[in-house]
């Protein structure tokens, strides 16, 4: 399994450590049903049998969180993009 | 027809031609009281179960590919009770005793084979950790012996005792743990589940659940619509992808776990010897292959193969540990997939949905819970009730924040 870091090419990925899912969010802690948000972001994971968005840590690399697009079926790499920049996208 | 030494000698004169079928094919009926979704271990051994202690034998095991296709083949067929927390190990204590009377029990040869499992410490924080652990086995019935550095030379001289990085500082031994033949476990309940009148229907895949009003009233299956009063999901690491055609979410990930055997060679490994440290623990099979194994990959994957890198972060383990394996050539290496719960403890419960039954979340522990898991998923089937022994392993401790957390890793389920 080879991961395309955004900066450091296409690597190995022994390089990298896994997080695990990129599509959970951290909830507002003060919203109006904080405890039940907390309980579903912590706790609770879709686990899909196919195409997975995840956080990887590119450790031996240039040390950048990455969120990386695969197959869990396959183990195919679709695709990684640096999370920060994802997030100031979105912003 | 019973398995006996005469049943050997008769069907030896009559040139082994008379031997018949160890379970029957049957055609689906349209409804069962009971239908177990998963035809591996703990499926085959909850309608064993349920024939035998409740009587209940309009039972259904529907499974996708073929009886014992999936992990229970697949692991590396250790049986232990070596759990710390007392949510846990009563359970594991109930299902070691059930190893023990099993083959007796459904009458087929398991080879049951309690040769030890140790559990190497190499500082005097593990040493500690596995002193207060076998303390906590020692008070719910299940023996631990902690052993010094000498005691673990005298006891597994092949271990490599001169490398510095994890000296090897002792140990705990768990005699009543050791080895199954994994796959006679599925057939033994198999037959026995079949001989008590309970269905078996292989290369039945679930497709969809029947839901009304709140309750399960059947499943769609690749055969057709089977109806049921209730449903026992039992289904490893397919969990979150069959609860999710119930609308379920559940705090579990698939994860791919590696085993390994070498060539056959003569007897140098007489038990179980777990190296946690360094992420390897190996036991020698009858057959004389070294099984051997080490972590999960850490990603999540449904694929039942990994990649090189464990492999060789677990042979690079293994050579630590036991330099004479690098001698040894390597013959197999293949994968399953773990349904990793978020504290590493099962999970056999009720579900939201009337009717529908979850046992789940087994990590890389499945094997061995496999006769308690049955046990105690059969009663909570007959009775409506979780058993005693599974009080804690409620599908709702981790929304009340009572975690079953062996290792104190918090909810990160690749770590557990």
């Amino acid at each position: 399994m080879r991961i395309p870091c955004p900066l450091c090419g296409e690597r190995d990925s022994k390089e990298f450590s896994i997080l695990g899912d990129a599509t959970v969010k951290r909830p507002d802690p003060d919203g109006p049903d904080a405890a039940g948000e907390f309980f579903d972001y912590v706790y609770l994971r879709d686990n899909p049998a196919g195409t997975h968005c995840e956080l990887w840590f590119h450790e031996a690399g240039c040390r950048q969180w990455l969120v990386v697009t695969r197959n869990t079926l396959t183990h195919e790499v679709a695709g990684a993009e640096l999370s920060a920049g994802r997030k100031a996208k979105k912003r | 027809m019973r398995y006996s030494a005469l049943s050997i000698v008769k069907n030896a004169l009559s040139g082994n031609r008379h031997w018949k079928p160890v379970w029957r094919e049957r055609e689906p009926k349209k409804a069962y009281d009971i239908v177990i979704i998963g035809g591996g271990g703990h499926g085959l051994a909850t309608a064993y179960y349920l024939a035998r202690n409740f009587n209940l034998t309009n039972v259904a095991v529907v499974e996708k590919g073929y009886l014992g296709s999936g992990n229970v083949g697949r692991n590396t067929t250790i049986i232990r009770a070596n759990y710390l927390l007392h949510g846990n190990n009563p359970f594991y204590a109930h299902s070691l005793k059930l190893w023990e009377g099993l083959e007796r029990d459904f009458n087929f040869n398991a080879m049951v084979s309690q040769r030890g499992v140790l559990n190497l410490v190499h500082s005097d924080a593990q040493y500690d950790a596995a002193a207060r652990r076998g303390n906590s086995m020692r008070l719910l019935g299940v023996d631990a012996e902690l052993l010094d550095r000498r005691g673990v030379q005298k006891y597994a001289p092949y271990l490599n005792f001169d490398q510095e990085r994890f000296p090897i500082q002792g140990g705990l031994l768990h005699r009543r743990g050791g080895n199954v033949r994994h796959d006679a476990v599925a057939w033994g309940y198999a037959r026995g589940a079949d001989a008590r009148g309970v269905d078996l229907l292989q290369n039945t895949e679930v497709t969809g659940f029947k839901i009304s009003r709140g309750r399960v009233t059947g499943v769609e299956t690749s055969r057709g619509l089977i109806r049921a009063k209730k449903v026992g999901m039992a289904v490893a690491g397919s969990t979150s992808r069959v609860a999710a055609m119930a609308g379920m979410r559940l705090p579990i990930e698939s994860h791919v776990l590696q085993a390994f055997v070498s060539e056959g060679l003569k007897p140098i490994v007489p038990g179980v010897v777990t190296f946690g440290a360094g992420h390897f623990y190996l036991s020698q099979s009858d057959k004389g292959g070294l099984v051997f194994g080490g972590d999960l990959d850490m990603y999540n994957s449904y694929a039942q193969r990994g990649n090189l890198p464990t492999v060789e972060h677990v042979i690079e383990a293994g050579m630590t540990l036991m330099p004479s394996i690098g001698r040894a050539r390597l013959l197999r290496s293949w994968g399953g997939v773990m349904d990793m719960s978020m504290d590493g403890s099962p999970i056999i419960d009720l579900t939201p949905v009337k009717g529908l039954y979850l046992n789940a979340g087994w990590c890389y522990g499945g094997f061995k819970a496999t006769p308690a898991s049955g046990w105690c998923f059969a009663h909570l089937l007959a009775t409506d009730e979780p058993h005693q022994l599974t009080r804690a392993m409620g599908l709702d401790r981790f929304e009340r924040g009572h975690l079953l957390d062996e290792t104190g890793r918090g909810a990160q389920p690749n770590l557990h």
